[in-house]
């Protein structure tokens, strides 16, 4: 019997799934949009590790010795700073993307672990205003729903110059997500797309910022923090230019961040990595000699809290969880809980042409799992009970692996671990980050 | 009458009498001197209050503001009147770019010209430039009207929502998914309160409507259509 071989030869410029994308692009002849972040591989925390204490360092006790956590943010000029129990807070989320469920768990969660959420484009409800003891109120380019009431309800205000997943771009909330509420929320007939802008509609540059900062300033009678937060591009000189616009707060956003809608092109290939831009960050704020007294929040791709101890090692004073949050929430499992009982959604998955673990259909607003969704069907599969839980038991957690790390490198203070604490696996990280590469000196670009 | 000199009083006491004694005292009107383009005048302002403003102002004169009648006796700067909610702001000379930005509600008048982007982005609010408007006025216009009584320049109207735009003179061009539209009895007569109300006496007859075309309402992401 003979026998017919079958050539099967990788080709890695047109790759299975570059293939998909042709073929896909020329059936339709539009571009994907989809949800979460960049799934490229780029160089990441994982690519850095701890030294921890031995003989040169004294470890603490894991279990028994106090590691403070406590994160004062907005020092510079509030007269009302923010005071947070865990340096990890939760990132901007619309609600118009999110459920009213989801955004009540999210302010439950944040309540009960003593950190902050915050709004996202959309507006603020009441729920969330309600369930929120910390509240952060973004200020968008399109400014849909921004009204001085709730201005003046914030706890701080976030000016959004832009996003890690899409930084130079607006955002896009497809028409089947905007019912009644959320339509009427941001002003627009339901059942319309809801284009945000990329560029803010009162103000250009960074002179402006600064005039703009100024104006949130007066309106909220110079008592809350106004952070201002960039997606990660040239970020060296943009957080410089947000502390000399006088932000209180610089927050940063990696290209791994998380997004409910934009172009795959623009996830994929705009901004840089989150690892890169910590270190240009600080760095802008070391060359203002401005580090400790503006302090800076690291997002985008933040999961564990490994990652957590690392943006703080390199610098940071706390981070912000998105998608790592939506995962807590039942993102992607194959069932959800409905009155005590576990429900398969998997046949969902398939009517969006997906399956569990492979899911960024968050812009169709048909989330199987209840999360990213304004159906009043499919929100009811998460309810903020149970939601505010799972995120509750997430953030725990990430706190006590920040906290046991920090130990294990002999810090009482989880803002105590220091860039010393770390070393790179591979040359990329050790070159973005400006560790040294495990076991050597070498620092790419800056020594040998 | 309470008067606030700005070339004595710091402006973050100004706006802090504003936003606390005028509703504790239930103060009625307030003049504020020297305002000498200071940027952030009146902003925030949440009572019925009449303020005039003598002179120029700079960036956000009566940002946010509710329920106050703000008067600027002279230019104001980039951003009057953004993301009002209610009451009256009347501009008597002219108005840079970005007036009314985002407004939700209340009355933007403004006797001169307004310069680019005026109405972008509005959500609501209601504006009458007495003269010409720049480029890109009432772009991304969600709701509200824009009435202009001279020229408007290019792209305007550019990608609109459910604002109405009445234009009296010449457009240079119109922007994304705008398109003149003829006028009803519901446009004259909207027209003619508004023109009232601005203390105009043009005839609402003189006027075009534009408004969307509604082409860009919808995106298709998950069309699977052949071409």
């Amino acid at each position: 019997m003979s026998h017919r071989r079958i050539q099967k030869e990788d080709h890695y410029t047109f790759d299975r799934s570059t293939i998909d994308y042709i073929q896909r692009a020329a059936a339709t002849g539009l571009y994907e949009i989809r949800g979460l972040g960049a799934k490229r591989k780029v160089a990441h925390f994982d690519d850095l590790v701890f030294l921890a204490g031995s003989i040169t360092r004294y470890p603490l006790e894991g279990y028994r010795e106090k590691c403070a956590t406590k994160t004062v943010l907005g020092t510079r000029y509030a007269k009302k700073p923010i005071e947070l129990d865990i340096p990890i807070t939760i990132a901007g989320m619309s609600f118009g993307s999110l459920s009213a469920n989801v955004k009540e768990a999210l302010g439950r969660a944040a309540t009960e672990c003593g950190t902050s959420t915050t709004t996202g484009d959309g507006g603020m409800t009441p729920e969330e205003r309600q369930s929120s003891k910390t509240l952060v109120y973004q200020c968008l380019p399109s400014r849909y729903g921004f009204n001085p009431d709730d201005v003046r309800k914030a706890n701080a205000i976030e000016v959004v110059i832009g996003q890690g997943a899409k930084p130079g771009g607006g955002g896009m909330l497809l028409g089947q997500k905007v019912n009644k509420r959320v339509a009427g929320m941001r002003t627009l007939p339901e059942g319309v797309d809801q284009r945000s802008a990329c560029r803010h509609p009162d103000w250009t540059g960074p002179d402006d910022l600064t005039i703009k900062i100024k104006e949130l300033r007066e309106i909220t009678d110079w008592e809350v923090p106004i952070y201002a937060k960039v997606g990660a591009t040239r970020t060296f000189h943009d957080v410089k230019l947000c502390v000399h616009a006088g932000a209180d707060v610089v927050v940063v956003d990696g290209m791994q961040g998380g997004t409910a809608a934009t172009q795959t092109v623009f996830i994929e290939h705009i901004g840089i990595p989150t690892l890169a831009a910590v270190r240009l960050a600080v760095d802008a704020l070391e060359d203002m000699n401005m580090k400790g007294k503006v302090q800076l929040i690291v997002s985008g791709g933040i999961r564990t809290g490994a990652d957590a101890a690392k943006a703080l090692a390199m610098g940071a004073d706390a981070v912000s969880v998105g998608q790592g949050i939506l995962f807590a929430l039942g993102c992607n499992n194959e069932t959800y809980l409905q009155r005590g009982e576990h429900h398969s959604a998997v046949a969902d998955y398939e009517t969006l042409g997906t399956a569990p673990g492979y899911c960024h259909h968050c812009h169709t607003g048909l989330c199987p799992v209840g999360i990213t969704t304004q159906d009043e069907v499919l929100e009811q599969r998460l309810t903020p009970e149970t939601g505010a839980k799972h995120v509750k038991n997430y953030l725990k957690t990430m706190n006590m692996e920040l906290t046991t790390i920090a130990r294990a490198c002999g810090k009482s203070d989880v803002h105590h671990l220091e860039r010393e604490d770390l070393v790179a696996l591979t040359v990329e990280a050790a070159a973005m980050a400006r560790v040294p590469l495990a076991g050597t000196r070498w620092i790419p670009g800056h020594s040998g | 009458m309470e008067r606030i000199d700005l070339a004595k009083t710091p402006l973050r006491d100004l706006n802090q009498f504003l936003h606390h004694e005028v509703r504790k005292k239930k103060i009625k009107q307030v003049e504020i001197i020297n305002p000498d383009g200071a940027h952030s005048i009146a902003v925030g302002v949440d009572a019925p209050v009449k303020i005039d403003v003598r002179g120029h102002t700079g960036y956000y004169c009566a940002g946010m503001n509710k329920q106050a009648e703000i008067t600027v006796h002279g230019n104001a700067g980039p951003g009057v009147a953004e993301n009002m909610m209610s009451g009256v702001v009347h501009v008597k000379g002219f108005a840079s770019v970005s007036a009314g930005a985002s407004g939700h509600g209340g009355t933007l008048i403004i006797d001169g010209d307004a310069s680019l982007r005026c109405g972008i982005s509005m959500k609501g609010i209601d504006i009458v430039v007495g003269g010409n408007v720049g480029n890109f006025s009432a772009f991304m216009a969600q709701a509200g009207t824009l009435v202009v009584c001279g020229d408007a320049g290019d792209h305007l109207g550019d990608s609109l929502y459910e604002a109405v735009i009445y234009l009296r003179g010449k457009v240079k061009s119109f922007g994304a998914d705008a398109r003149e539209e003829p006028m009803t009895k519901a446009d004259e007569k909207k027209l003619a309160e508004l023109l009232d109300r601005a203390g105009l006496k043009y005839k609402p007859k003189e006027f075009k409507r534009i408004a969307s075309a509604k082409t860009l309402y919808n995106w298709n992401a998950d069309a699977d259509q052949e071409y």
